[in-house]
């Protein structure tokens, strides 16, 4: 204390002796707070944050504690617990499958949705993109023939491209969401097109093209293996490993420190000799690739392509993210995170079926938790900034 | 010329009408450390950035390690052993110390391109060793940039170019926004980095600090270089009269 004061009073006599210096600088105002007994050491940094995965499992956990109580007093039935005496589980199972199942597909997106948002970008067109692909890869999955007639679904029937190896119609999705997904990532990345901007119009761009593909007509009749992509639980499977695979990748790879770095701090990422230009691409490119994989699952599980599918996924896969902690603002997020964002989703919708309330309530209210999530995600940003 | 690191001739920058650097010769040579000082707006920073390639000077030339250089970008100086901590700090916010020291050059365990495995404990134990060889004191590595103090990022970048090998530093107002140990933290590494006879660049406006540190101290003023004074041959009143103009002349430039 003594030596701050003595530095002080040296510095003190220094700007005395020298007449014109402008403002006072702000060390030196820091050094006239010390010397009045604050001290002058700020390592009193709060420990770790608490993870945001954490707070998101909590919500999970208080929601399905909700719906459980009020079924118990409302319904006399359990919304968790299995009730039924000539099942024996303890769980509900056919419930919890049905929470996964009817998340799974959106959240096979919603994976490629956290990382574009990690990166500070947002990705409207995955909806549209789903639709494109999977008329065009249902196309590529058709039987010859149906009940011993020529399958009148089948595009290429004359071509002769049916009966074709499962690869082809997968390949053929691939390469759908990665010209779709390579198509934002350039716009993004070489003109300054906002994401918000370049993804609308990739949004529109891909509905049409699902439409055009068979002038409207839904297509139907897959292969045999085409369809177990999509049979019983393999969308669930499928949705849990692609999560793990890019979890690891987002925290254990190049690739995921640098989305985060871009997120966080563009300049800072471009100053570091992070190519930023590059990384946006590759990311678009993935989530791209993802939304096609979803509508590979789709339309597998459904047998059936139409132009209409995957309508307002891109936002279901946003409020994934953002209710599972992903920060609209970049920089911050996880694919656990979003996991759980979607089983909150999930439960959400099971929970309105449980307590029979129609459909359109449903819709209602997934209106208002994508806005609640985001104005969450924005009084997240405020303390962010008050506590800095 | 063998002995000079750094050399800059007829360096000038105009951003449209504004001359922001008007024709800077500049040395540096070999452990040598000076310091740039200058009001605000006297075109310190605009130099620092026509050197390391952060922008494309209007004319002039110059010389790096012998050689005649042109940088396209930071990368590009960076990679020939110019390391800058600039005015406003390179740092991702939601990163971790050990993240930040190697954004850009991360050390990988398996090469896979773009998705090459980071050997997170290689970057960690030499984060520490960096930390603890510049005497930067941060109570959890763990902790994001977005919650430490202003004086620990500013550590945090000031450790970053000081881990790794380099030819020149430059440090742009380094310790503006510090308190009063955070200050003496970043001067001693200063210090160490001239005893280890590392040349730099310090930019400040702290009369005190620039006293302690350097060697020369060049002045700058309206984009002009206005004085170039060993540290003996000065004093404070001296060079604030060139930093405010009452005392200018030719004469100063001779040293
Ligand atoms: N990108 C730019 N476009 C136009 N003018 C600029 C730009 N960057 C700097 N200038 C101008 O150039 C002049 C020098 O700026 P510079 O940042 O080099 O000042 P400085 O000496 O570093 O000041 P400080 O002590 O405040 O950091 C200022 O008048 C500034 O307004
Ligand atoms: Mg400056």
């Amino acid at each position: 204390m003594n030596a701050i004061r003595a530095t002080c009073v040296h510095l003190d006599a220094f700007r005395k002796s020298v007449p014109v210096f402008g403002p006072m600088r702000p060390e030196e105002k820091n050094l006239a707070q010390t010397s009045h007994g604050v001290g002058g050491l700020s390592y009193d940094a709060k420990k770790r944050a608490w993870p945001a995965e954490f707070n998101v499992f909590l919500a999970l956990i208080i929601l399905v504690g909700a719906f459980e109580l009020i079924g118990r007093v409302f319904l006399g039935d359990s919304f968790l617990f299995n009730t039924r005496d000539n099942v024996d589980a303890i769980f509900n199972e056919a419930r919890l499958q049905i929470i996964i199942l009817q998340v799974s597909i959106v959240g096979i997106i919603a994976i490629g949705v956290t990382q574009v948002i990690i990166t500070g970008g947002i990705d409207l067109s995955s909806g549209s993109i789903v639709g494109a692909t999977a008329m065009i890869a249902m196309s590529f999955a058709q039987v010859a023939t149906v009940n011993g007639n020529p399958n009148p679904k089948a595009m290429f029937l004359a071509q002769g491209w049916t009966d074709l190896p499962v690869i082809v119609p997968l390949i053929v999705a691939i390469g759908c969401g990665l010209l779709a997904g390579l198509t934002n990532g350039l716009l993004i990345a070489y003109t300054r097109i906002p994401p918000f901007i370049a993804t609308l119009g990739m949004m529109v761009t891909a509905r049409g093209i699902a439409k055009w593909w068979s002038k409207g007509q839904p297509i139907s009749f897959p292969t045999d293996s085409f369809a177990a992509i999509g049979k019983g639980l393999m969308p669930v499977i499928i949705f849990i490993s692609l999560a793990i695979l890019f979890q690891l990748i987002l925290s254990y790879t190049k690739y995921g420190k640098h989305c985060y770095a871009i997120g966080s701090n563009e300049d800072a990422a471009r100053m570091s000799g992070i190519n930023v230009k590059n990384h946006k691409i590759l990311v678009y490119a993935i989530a791209g690739i993802l939304a096609s994989l979803a509508a590979v699952v789709l339309c597998s599980k459904n047998l059936t392509a139409q132009a209409g599918m995957g309508v307002m996924y891109e936002l279901d896969a946003i409020a994934m993210a953002v209710i599972g902690g992903v920060s609209l603002s970049g920089g911050r997020g996880s694919i656990i995170g979003t996991v759980i964002g979607s089983l909150i989703f999930g439960v959400i919708i099971s929970g309105f079926t449980f307590l029979r309330l129609d459909a359109y309530y449903q819709e209602m209210v997934k209106g208002v938790i994508i806005v609640g999530a985001v104005v969450l995600d924005q009084w997240r940003q405020r303390q962010r900034a008050i506590g800095a | 010329m063998s002995d000079i690191v750094l050399k800059t001739e007829n360096l000038t920058k105009r951003y449209g009408g504004v001359h922001a650097l008007e024709g800077a010769d500049f040395e540096l040579r070999k452990g040598e450390h000076v310091a740039i000082m200058g009001d605000n707006g006297a075109g310190k920073s605009t130099f620092v950035r026509q050197i390391t390639g952060v922008e494309q000077r209007t004319d002039g030339k110059v010389w790096f390690d012998g050689k005649e250089v042109n940088f396209a970008g930071p990368i590009e100086a960076r990679e020939a052993g110019i390391e800058t901590v600039f005015q406003n700090l390179a740092l991702a916010d939601d990163l971790d110390v050990p993240s930040n020291l190697f954004l850009g050059r991360e050390k990988v365990l398996f090469n896979l391109g773009p998705f090459s495995i980071l050997d997170r404990k290689y970057m960690r134990k030499a984060t520490e060793a960096a930390l603890v060889r510049t005497a930067v004191k941060i109570p959890n590595l763990n902790n994001t940039i977005r919650h430490m103090s202003g004086g620990q990022r500013q550590c945090v970048a000031i450790a970053r170019t000081a881990t790794f090998a380099s030819k020149l530093i430059i440090m742009d107002e380094p310790t503006a926004a510090l308190g009063v140990q955070e200050t003496a933290q970043v001067e001693n590494i200063i210090r160490t980095l001239k005893a280890n006879g590392e040349p730099l660049i310090l930019i400040s406006h702290n009369m005190r600090q620039v006293f302690d540190l350097v060697d020369r101290i060049v002045v700058f003023r309206r984009g002009k270089i206005v004085a170039n004074l060993r540290k003996q041959d000065t004093d404070g009143n001296d060079i604030v009269a060139y930093i405010t103009g009452s005392k200018t002349g030719e004469a100063a430039l001779a040293a």
